[in-house]
C-alpha cells in the first residue's frame, strides 16, 4: 500500500497534487520517468509522471488533471489513504546534457511533467528559458517551482488573465527568434500544443523533445497498447519513450488512438458521478 | 450403449468423457468449460491404464511424471497418494492437467491409443490436483532446516513458481519479484478464466507464501532494481521473465481503434477484468465482428474470449491449414463447438478504417500451400489477385511473442542469442553471468507451461547444488 502524505488541490480543484510514500521508487526515479497507479482492486492502471521526488523522505509527487473516472476516483483519496499499487519508475529517463541554451515549454498538466526535466537541464549548467501556459490564471500550476529552476520564465494565458495573452507558441517563437543559439527545446502538454510547438521549432531547426501520453496497460512493453509512430516506425512509448524526437512523431495517429474508449469512458465517469451524487452509507 | 461382449475377457472400458458446459451456454460466460471428473469417473478411467512395464507415456512427458504410478493410485482410490506422485516431478499439476498439449506428449504415445482412444492422462492429472485442492488435508510438506542462503526469483510464471517452490523446501530463503500487480505470469494475465480459473493460480501462489516465499508484486526488475543490485543482496538469481513482447503484422492500419495484440486483448480481459466493465474500470472494445490472426493457443483463447464479450462472429484467420495449426486439439475443438469460424489459407494485407480511426475491415489474400519450409511445414504462398475484404470491428493479432528486452538490456554480462533470448545451459539453467540462472520462455522463446516448469526444476537443482556445494 502506498500512502498519501500530502495533498493539494490546484487550479480550482481541477488538478490534484499528491506526495506518496514509495521509498523504493523515489530512490531510483530520474527525470522523465513515470509510475502506474491503481486505486483499488477494480481500478484501471493509470500512468502519471513523477513531477518531483524526495529520495530522503522516500516520497514521490504526482500532479494530475481530473478528467475521467479514474482520476476522479484518485481525487477522493485523502491524506492517510493509500493507493493499492504504484509501479515504477517506468519509461526511459530523459537524456540530460549540457547544450548551452535550452527552452522548456509546458501547457496544462504538462508543466508537471516538464518540471523535473527543466530542473535536470538547469542542474547540468544550461541556460534555461521556460514558457508555461494555461487557459486562464486560475488554471496555471507550478509557477513558483518552475521559476526556481529557470533562468527566465514566461507565462501565457489564452484569455490574457495573466502574463502574455495567447499561446505558448508565441513566446516560443519570439525566444527562438531572439536567441538563435538555443540548442534544444522540450515541449510537453496537450497533443495539439506539442504539435504546434514542433511546427515552430522545425522552422528554426531546433531539436525538440516531446513526452507522449498514449493509453497504456502494463507499462513494461508487454501489450503494445502504447504503440506510437515515430520516424515511420512503431515504438512502445512505455519503454522506448515516453520522450521522443518531436519532429518525427505522428501526432495524428496518437490523437486518434487516444480516443479509443471515449464511449466507455463516458459510461464509466457518469456511473461514478451518479454514485458520488447519492449520499449513501454503503462505503463503496 | 450396451456392447455385446463375447469373449470372457475383461470388458473394455471406453475413454470416460469429461463433463463439460454446453457450447451454446458457455460461449456466453467465462466459467471453466470442463466440469471435472467425479471420483467414480476418474477411477473408471484410471482402470483403462494397463500399467505398462515399459511405459511409452513417460518419455512423452517433458518432466517424466510417473504416469502409470499416479494413475494406479487413483484407481485404488488413494487420491492423496496420486497427487504426491505427481508433485514429485511437477509442481503445477492443476495447471498442467488443464493446459498441456497431452495429445502430442503422454497421450500421443500411450499404447492404448494405438487401437482405441488413449488413457486420459490430462483429465486424471486435473482430477487429482483438484481433489487435493478442494478436499485434501491442508498439510505442508516438510521443509529442510534454514540454510541462510537467499535466492531472488524474477518473474512469477510457471518457471519462477517452480524454482521458488523447490528451493523454499530445501531451506533457502526465496523472494519472488513480479512486474505486474498480481503473480502467475501468463497463467494470470494470458490464459483465460474459462480454461484456467484464476482461483487455481492464486492457490498455487498462496501455497508458496504459506511455505514462506515472499512475493513482491509491482517490482519491474531492470527499472525498480537491476539484476546486479539483486546480486548484492541475494546469493543466486533466477530469471523467468517470459517472452512478453508482442509481434505485430507490420501491415498498414495497425493503429486503428479496435486493433489489439493478443497480449493486450487478453490482459485487459483477464488481468484487468474488462469483461466485467463498468463494474471494473478497464474498458475493452466489444466487437460484433472480431478477427483473430494466428493459429496457436493464444489465438484460440482470443477468439473464444471475443465470443464471450458478445461477438456475433469470431473468425480465426490463419495463413496455413487446419493440420498446421499449433494449438492444442482440444482448444480447436472447443472453439469450433462454440462457433468460432475458421478461415484457412488466408493472410491479411491491410486494415481498413473510418476517417476518425475506427476499424471497419481487413483486406486479405488467399494462399495455397507450396513446398515444405525449414520447419517441415508446407509454406503458404499467395494467390495473386485473390484479394477480398472481411468486415470486422475488432482485430486481435496473435502471431507470437518475442523476448522482452527490458530486463536483458539492463543486465550487463548476460549473453543473448540473435532473437534476444538468454543463453543458458539446458542441463543446469546457468547463464553466462555468474550466480544467475534462467529458464522458461525467456530462454526458449514462447513455448509451453510444462517446458517452463521443467526448466525451473532443472535450474532449482543447479541452484541448490551451487548454494550447498559451491558449484
Ligand atoms: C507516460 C504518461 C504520463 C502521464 N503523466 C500525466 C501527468 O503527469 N498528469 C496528468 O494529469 N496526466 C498524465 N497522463 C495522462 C493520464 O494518464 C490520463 O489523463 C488518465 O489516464 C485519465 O484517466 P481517467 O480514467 O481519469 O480518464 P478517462 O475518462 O478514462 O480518459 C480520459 C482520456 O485520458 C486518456 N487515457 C485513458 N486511460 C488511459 C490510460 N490507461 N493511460 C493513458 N491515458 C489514458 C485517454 O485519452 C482518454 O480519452 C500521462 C499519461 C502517460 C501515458
Ligand atoms: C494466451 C496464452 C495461452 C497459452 N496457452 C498455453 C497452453 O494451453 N498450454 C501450454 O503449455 N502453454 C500455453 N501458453 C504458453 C505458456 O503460458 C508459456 O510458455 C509459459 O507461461 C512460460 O512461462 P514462463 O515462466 O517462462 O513465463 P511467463 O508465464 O511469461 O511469466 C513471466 C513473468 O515474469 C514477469 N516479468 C517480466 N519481466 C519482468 C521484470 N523485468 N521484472 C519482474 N517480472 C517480470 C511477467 O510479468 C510475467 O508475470 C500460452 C500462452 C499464452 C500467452
Ligand atoms: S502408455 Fe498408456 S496404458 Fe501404458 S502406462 Fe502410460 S498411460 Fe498407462
Ligand atoms: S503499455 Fe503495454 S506495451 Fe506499453
Amino acid at each position: 500500500m502506498f500512502e498519501i502524505v500530502e495533498r493539494q488541490e490546484l487550479a480550482q480543484g481541477t488538478i490534484i497534487s499528491n506526495w506518496i510514500k514509495a521509498p523504493k521508487i523515489a530512490a531510483k526515479a530520474k527525470p522523465g520517468q513515470f509510475v502506474i497507479l491503481r486505486a483499488n482492486e477494480k481500478g484501471e492502471r493509470i500512468p502519471l509522471t513523477m513531477a518531483d521526488t524526495d529520495p530522503e523522505k522516500g516520497l514521490i509527487n504526482i500532479i494530475y488533471m481530473v478528467i475521467g473516472k479514474s482520476t476522479a476516483l484518485f481525487k477522493t483519496l485523502q491524506v492517510g489513504d493509500s493507493f493499492l499499487d504504484v509501479i515504477g519508475p517506468l519509461g526511459a529517463a530523459t537524456h540530460l546534457e549540457k547544450v548551452g541554451k535550452v527552452i522548456c515549454v509546458g501547457g496544462g498538466t504538462g508543466i508537471a511533467v516538464l518540471h523535473p526535466i527543466t530542473r535536470g537541464l538547469k542542474d547540468m549548467g544550461n541556460h534555461v528559458f521556460s514558457v508555461i501556459g494555461a487557459r486562464s490564471k486560475e488554471l496555471l500550476i507550478m509557477e513558483d517551482r518552475m521559476k526556481a529552476v529557470s533562468d527566465e520564465l514566461m507565462i501565457c494565458t489564452d484569455d490574457g488573465t495573466y502574463g502574455h495573452k495567447g499561446f505558448v507558441t508565441d513566446k516560443l517563437k519570439e525566444t527562438l527568434e531572439k536567441h538563435k543559439d538555443i540548442g534544444l527545446a522540450v515541449c510537453i502538454g496537450p497533443v495539439p500544443m506539442m504539435r504546434a510547438c514542433c511546427n515552430v521549432t522545425k522552422e528554426y531547426n531546433v531539436h525538440t523533445l516531446v513526452s507522449l501520453n498514449p493509453i497504456m496497460v502494463d507499462g513494461t512493453g508487454m501489450c503494445g497498447c502504447c504503440r506510437v509512430r515515430v520516424g515511420g516506425q512503431m515504438k512502445f512509448a512505455c519503454v522506448d519513450g515516453p520522450e521522443f524526437d518531436g519532429h518525427q512523431v505522428d501526432f495524428d495517429e496518437l490523437n486518434l488512438r487516444l480516443r479509443s474508449y471515449l464511449p466507455e469512458e463516458k459510461v464509466s465517469y457518469d456511473q461514478f458521478k451518479a454514485a458520488q451524487g447519492h449520499q449513501c452509507t454503503c462505503g463503496s | 450403449m450396451t456392447e455385446e461382449v463375447k469373449a470372457p475377457k475383461k470388458e473394455k472400458i471406453p475413454r470416460q468423457k469429461m463433463p463439460e458446459q454446453k457450447p451454446e451456454v458457455r460461449r456466453h460466460n467465462f466459467d471453466e468449460v470442463p466440469l471435472g471428473y467425479t471420483p467414480e469417473l476418474a477411477m473408471k478411467e484410471a482402470e483403462r491404464c494397463i500399467q505398462c512395464k515399459d511405459p511409452r507415456c513417460i518419455p512423452g512427458c517433458p518432466v517424466e511424471v510417473d504416469i502409470p504410478g499416479f494413475i494406479k493410485l487413483i484407481k485404488e482410490g488413494d487420491f492423496e497418494g496420486a497427487i504426491r506422485k505427481l508433485w514429485e516431478k511437477n509442481a503445477l499439476p492443476a495447471v498442467c492437467g488443464r493446459v498441456c498439449p497431452q495429445e502430442v506428449q503422454c497421450e500421443g504415445l500411450c499404447v492404448i491409443g494405438k487401437k482405441d482412444q488413449p488413457v486420459a492422462v490430462g483429465n486424471l492429472e486435473k482430477f487429482a490436483a483438484d481433489y487435493q485442492r478442494l478436499h485434501g488435508r491442508d498439510v505442508l510438506p516438510p521443509k529442510a532446516a534454514p540454510t541462510g542462503k537467499k535466492v531472488a526469483v524474477v518473474g512469477s510464471g510457471p518457471a519462477g513458481l517452480t524454482v521458488a517452490g523447490d528451493l523454499i523446501l530445501k531451506g533457502h530463503d526465496v523472494h519472488i519479484f513480479e512486474a505486474l500487480h498480481g503473480p502467475g505470469g501468463v497463467l494470470l494475465y494470458g490464459i483465460p478464466e474459462f480454461r484456467l480459473p484464476k482461483a487455481i493460480v492464486a492457490a498455487e501462489c498462496n501455497y508458496l507464501e504459506k511455505l514462506g516465499c515472499t512475493i513482491e508484486v509491482n517490482a519491474v526488475i531492470g527499472r525498480s532494481e537491476t539484476v546486479d543490485e539483486l546480486l548484492e543482496r541475494f546469493d543466486a538469481v533466477f530469471l523467468g521473465v517470459g517472452a512478453g513482447l508482442p509481434m505485430f503484422l507490420s501491415i498498414p492500419g495497425e493503429h486503428y481503434i479496435g486493433v489489439y495484440s493478443s497480449n493486450e486483448y487478453l490482459t485487459r480481459s483477464n488481468l484487468m477484468k474488462a469483461y466485467d466493465f463498468p463494474n471494473y474500470d478497464t474498458p475493452i472494445v466489444r466487437g460484433k465482428n472480431v478477427a483473430t490472426f494466428g493459429g496457436g493457443n493464444v489465438a484460440m483463447d482470443s477468439a473464444r474470449t471475443a465470443l464471450r464479450l458478445g461477438a456475433d462472429h469470431s473468425y480465426i484467420i490463419y495463413r496455413r491449414s487446419l493440420e498446421e495449426m499449433p494449438a492444442r486439439k482440444e482448444e480447436i475443438h472447443h472453439a469450433e463447438e462454440e462457433g468460432v469460424e475458421f478461415m484457412f489459407l488466408t493472410a491479411p494485407v491491410r486494415f481498413l478504417g473510418t476517417e476518425d480511426g475506427f476499424l471497419t475491415g481487413v483486406e486479405c489474400l488467399r494462399m495455397e500451400l507450396g513446398e515444405p519450409d525449414a520447419s517441415g511445414r508446407r509454406r503458404p504462398v499467395t494467390i495473386p489477385g485473390s484479394e477480398f475484404v472481411v468486415e470486422i470491428d475488432t482485430a486481435v493479432i496473435s502471431i507470437g511473442s518475442n523476448a522482452n528486452p527490458l530486463l536483458t538490456k539492463s543486465t550487463p554480462g548476460l549473453v543473448l542469442n540473435k532473437w534476444g533470448n538468454i543463453v543458458a545451459d539446458p542441463k543446469t539453467g546457468k547463464t553466462m553471468k555468474p550466480r544467475v540462472w534462467a529458464g522458461g520462455d525467456i530462454v526458449t522463446g514462447a513455448a509451453t507451461v510444462i517446458l517452463a516448469a521443467g526448466a525451473g526444476r532443472i535450474a532449482s537443482n543447479s541452484i541448490h547444488d551451487f548454494l550447498t556445494y559451491g558449484w
